[in-house]
């Protein structure tokens, strides 16, 4: 198949950016899109242009690295489907497909379409953890969790950090982010502890690095490659309230 | 010259850690402030090391060269974690798991260190479940296990398909807690390139910032390498783009011995290659041979659909060749057999290079519920990326480059032949012999990291108190820099007109063909000479677009393919040495009547760990005889 190509470039942070057009021939339906940019760039560099820069790494839909809003969707058309997983066999012959980065405040461009995600870190940082150190556990079975519990942390832990959530979101919101990690720790008897302290110190970090607010539109949870369910965003937000509620008490 | 001493403690097996570990010096709290220890990697191995280390109270700064530290590689690993619990009361013990992981690497790993790990194992899991992992469990609210390739209990710890995800997620949420309590600094989007020494001593790394292109310096008191492994070399492997061996191979050719080169694991169960653009392999998990069955028609060249093959006409060839283990033989054996089969004209797909992995059984007899419940993100996976739907038809598989048992050669502290240079995780040599088992990486990289490696390096440290922090402006870190900085120069300076992923394929290429699943002398030969003439090409042709000061992908990668010749000749040579079969590395000369690896124990039960002599030099081969005082020595049967 053939297609056009209108890809955001962009040198540098400091720079202004510009959509470039390209055509590709002979795209074959069973490349990936990321393999369909390096066959792009391979015709760049052996014409003396510079390659698009992305990012990638495992290709296999874990690492959460790819991430391109493709066609005005973050990963693309596909649903419950990462960048690096989607393949062209999603688009028809002869389509013009747009390719952009991550559009937030939050998560600057670097370069072309990568983008710097750095944030999320900061956001664990701050309490995405349980306070425990390494020697200090004891065994494994001793404290017996029911498995629906059990399963549904595992549902919220699946997130992959991509940030999908965070461009899908018309304010650039990180709730789904958040909640998902403070949801997981919340419903696991190791991660109780420390829920009220946590929720607390998570969400302030979310605000103070200028993600902006939940405006219950759902299109987080719709583009999430993982599809990890707004239910947690409502989770987080009794865990918040409740916590604010008693810490008011204790004051 | 180096002499080999791996420091393996004396006395019983089951004492010989516990004992050791008493006899390891301290360093107290007010000096370990005063002590500077780099990681890098920040997979399951490195992550761990960096938060169990920062917790002990050193200052540790930790690298990756991705963006975040949750992406390392470990995040992709599937089917499970080993441990000893026995939770399912079926005969597991810790001297079980060591026994199956000694004969599953053929009888070429050290037998104190894979003890070692099998013991650290139970913790490990229980620090997981600590840290908020959610592994899966029963519906009376325990553990749950299952059962993985070349073992008969079940002691195998799992996430769904998922687990490496969960686990590094739990590490990464360890080195989280003590980033924000300053005792661990993170430096991101970091190549290492040279490791620097001082007076015989690793005293820190130089780096490149993938954002400025700056070259950088960063000094400490020892330095960690965890930084996985090398399948990466056959171009198409199961591993990310951005894993590579610049950071071991620096090492190496700063004096640190790489053992085993040529042991490395194809993995039987790879979704196969579809087209020619492809750079990756990926993975479908080890834990779907519990209920997949593998076959291929009897008939030569059947091209009918998989439903149309009626059951008496279907080869379950491992069934039929190793029925004690049937479809859980370990992974070098059941690559073998499938390519034996493809090769002999029985494949099925289009290119005939590949066999099916049919879950039509487990699903009449347990239900779709049940398989999904077990793989169900595999399964999408395994659709998203071919089109087809495995609960329909069976998913074809194929095997592909996949783990790297060989690794920088380590005594029983960890530490490399450079003092103060500590390898841990899938960079060292140590654990799996000439094959690994399902579920025992996970298991190893989080041992070393957090309850192996913090107790040893205090020995070494020990001796540190009073060393001063160290200095970047040190004639040492000079030289290291230029010599990063003039490769770099080097390499930009060819403006060739072939890109660096084209030599890395056609590279990878030759290496598959001749020193791949199945290996011989004269094909050896062949090998090398192809990739010389290959390595002469790269630095003739080689296109690095842009410049280095700033983000360059194409730059990175040439950096790494460049290496990739080095360690591949490296591969190549260890395999010619050995003029025998074992695990993963199958010499054709040397097999048995049935096809199976013939092992020579009277000439090689040794560890080949090489010495760099210089560019375009012969490396030295140092042997460390391995000793079998703890288990029988077999040949390794599956039948």
């Amino acid at each position: 198949m053939d297609i056009k190509l209108k890809i955001w470039r962009q040198k540098n942070a400091s720079t202004k950016g510009k959509f470039e057009n390209y055509e590709l021939r002979e795209v074959s339906p069973e490349m990936s899109f990321l393999e369909m940019l390096d066959y792009l760039n391979k015709q760049l560099i052996e014409g003396g242009k510079e390659p698009v820069t992305f990012e990638h790494d495992c290709r296999e839909g874990i690492c959460g690295t790819c991430g391109l809003y493709i066609n005005g969707r973050p990963h693309g058309p596909a649903t419950h489907t990462t960048t690096c997983e989607l393949h062209m066999r999603e688009f028809k012959d002869g389509e013009t497909i747009i390719v952009e980065p991550w559009r937030s405040k939050a998560f600057p461009i670097i370069k072309d379409l990568a983008v710097d995600r750095s944030a999320f870190d900061k956001i664990m940082h701050a309490g995405g953890f349980v306070s425990i150190d390494t020697g200090s556990a004891r065994e494994a079975n001793a404290i017996p969790i029911n498995k629906k519990i059990s399963d549904r942390a595992f549902d919220a832990a699946v997130c992959i950090g991509c940030g999908a959530c965070v461009a899908a979101c018309k304010n650039s919101s990180a709730m789904l982010f958040v909640a998902a990690k403070v949801s997981q720790y919340a419903m696991l008897p190791q991660g109780k502890v420390e829920a009220a302290d946590r929720v607390q110190r998570m969400v302030a970090k979310m605000d103070e690095l200028g993600f902006g607010f939940c405006s219950n539109s759902y299109a987080c949870e719709f583009d999430c490659p993982k599809g990890i369910s707004v239910e947690f965003i409502a989770q987080m937000n009794r865990e918040f309230l409740s916590a604010k509620l008693c810490s008011h008490k204790n004051h | 010259m180096i002499k080999l001493d791996s420091k393996i403690p004396g006395g019983p097996i089951a004492d010989k850690w516990s004992n050791y570990k008493n006899s390891l010096r301290l360093v107290n709290p007010a000096n370990k402030k005063k002590l500077e220890v780099i990681v890098v990697g920040t997979g399951l191995a490195g992550a761990s090391a960096a938060s169990a280390l920062g917790e002990l109270g050193y200052n540790v700064k930790v690298f990756c060269f991705q963006d975040s530290p949750r992406r390392a590689h470990s995040v992709a690993a599937q089917g499970g974690i080993n441990a000893a619990k026995n939770y399912k009361n079926d005969g597991d013990s810790v001297y079980r798991l060591f026994h199956d992981m000694i004969k599953g690497g053929d009888y070429r790993a050290r037998e104190a260190n894979v003890y070692r790990a099998a013991e650290v194992s139970n913790e490990v899991i229980d620090h997981f479940t600590a840290l908020g992992v959610p592994f899966a469990r029963d519906y009376g609210g325990m553990l749950d296990n299952r059962s993985f390739g070349g073992v008969q209990v079940s002691r195998t710890f799992y996430a769904k398909g998922q687990t490496g995800q969960q686990c590094l997620l739990g590490t990464y949420s360890s080195l989280n807690r003590q980033i924000a309590k300053g005792r661990v600094k993170m430096f991101p989007r970091r190549d290492m390139l040279d490791v620097v020494i001082i007076d015989g001593k690793a005293r820190g790394i130089i780096t490149r910032n993938l954002v400025t292109g700056e070259i950088e310096r960063h000094g400490a008191h020892a330095v960690v390498l965890a930084t996985g492994g090398y399948g990466t070399v056959f171009y198409l492997s199961t591993l990310a783009l951005g894993s590579n061996a610049t950071a071991a191979w620096s090492a190496h050719k700063k004096g640190a011995l790489f053992a085993n080169p040529s042991f490395i694991q194809i993995h039987p169960t790879s979704i196969p290659v579809l087209n020619d653009y492809q750079c990756k392999l990926t993975l479908m998990s080890e834990s779907l041979r519990n209920d997949g069955r593998v076959w291929v028609p009897k008939e030569k060249g059947d091209k009918r659909h998989p439903s149309q093959i009626p059951e008496e006409e279907r080869d379950y060839y491992l069934e039929r060749r190793y029925p004690a283990f049937g479809n859980l033989v370990p992974r070098d054996v059941a690559s073998r057999a499938a390519k034996e089969r493809c090769d002999a004209g029985f494949g099925v797909g289009d290119t005939g290079l590949s066999v099916y992995l049919d879950f039509k059984d487990a699903i009449a007899k347990q239900g779709k519920k049940a398989i999904e419940d077990k793989y169900g993100n595999l399964f999408e996976m395994y659709e998203k990326i071919t089109g087809s739907n495995p609960y329909n038809e069976p998913m074809r598989i194929y095997p592909a480059g996949h783990y790297t048992m060989g690794g920088l050669w380590v005594d029983y502290n960890l530490m490399t032949t450079i003092p103060g240079l500590y390898a841990i995780g899938e960079s060292n040599f140590s654990d799996h012999g000439a094959n690994r088992l399902g579920a025992s990486s996970l298991m190893q990289c989080s041992g070393d990291g957090y309850f192996i490696l913090p107790y040893t390096m205090g020995d070494y440290m020990a001796d540190e108190i009073k060393v001063p922090k160290t200095d970047i402006k040190h004639p040492e870190f000079e030289k290291a820099e230029k010599e990063v900085t003039d490769r770099i120069d080097r390499l930009m300076a060819v403006n060739g007109s072939q890109t660096a992923s084209s030599f890395h394929k056609r590279l990878g290429k030759i290496l598959w063909d001749h020193c791949g699943m199945f290996r011989n002398a004269q094909g050896l030969q062949k090998g090398l000479e192809l990739l010389n003439q290959l390595e002469e090409e790269f630095w003739k042709e080689i296109k690095v677009p842009g410049s280095k000061t700033e983000m360059n992908q194409e730059l990175e990668k040439a950096i790494k393919v460049a290496d990739f010749f080095e360690v591949g000749r490296l591969m190549i040579e260890d395999a010619l040495d050995r003029n025998e079969s074992c695990g993963a590395h199958f010499r054709e000369e040397y097999q048995t009547e049935q096809g199976e690896a013939r092992r020579d124990d009277a000439n090689y039960s040794y560890v080949a760990a090489w010495e760099y002599q210089g560019p375009g030099k012969k490396p030295l081969l140092h042997k460390e005889p391995l000793k079998f005082e703890f288990v029988e020595l077999k040949e390794r049967s599956y039948k």
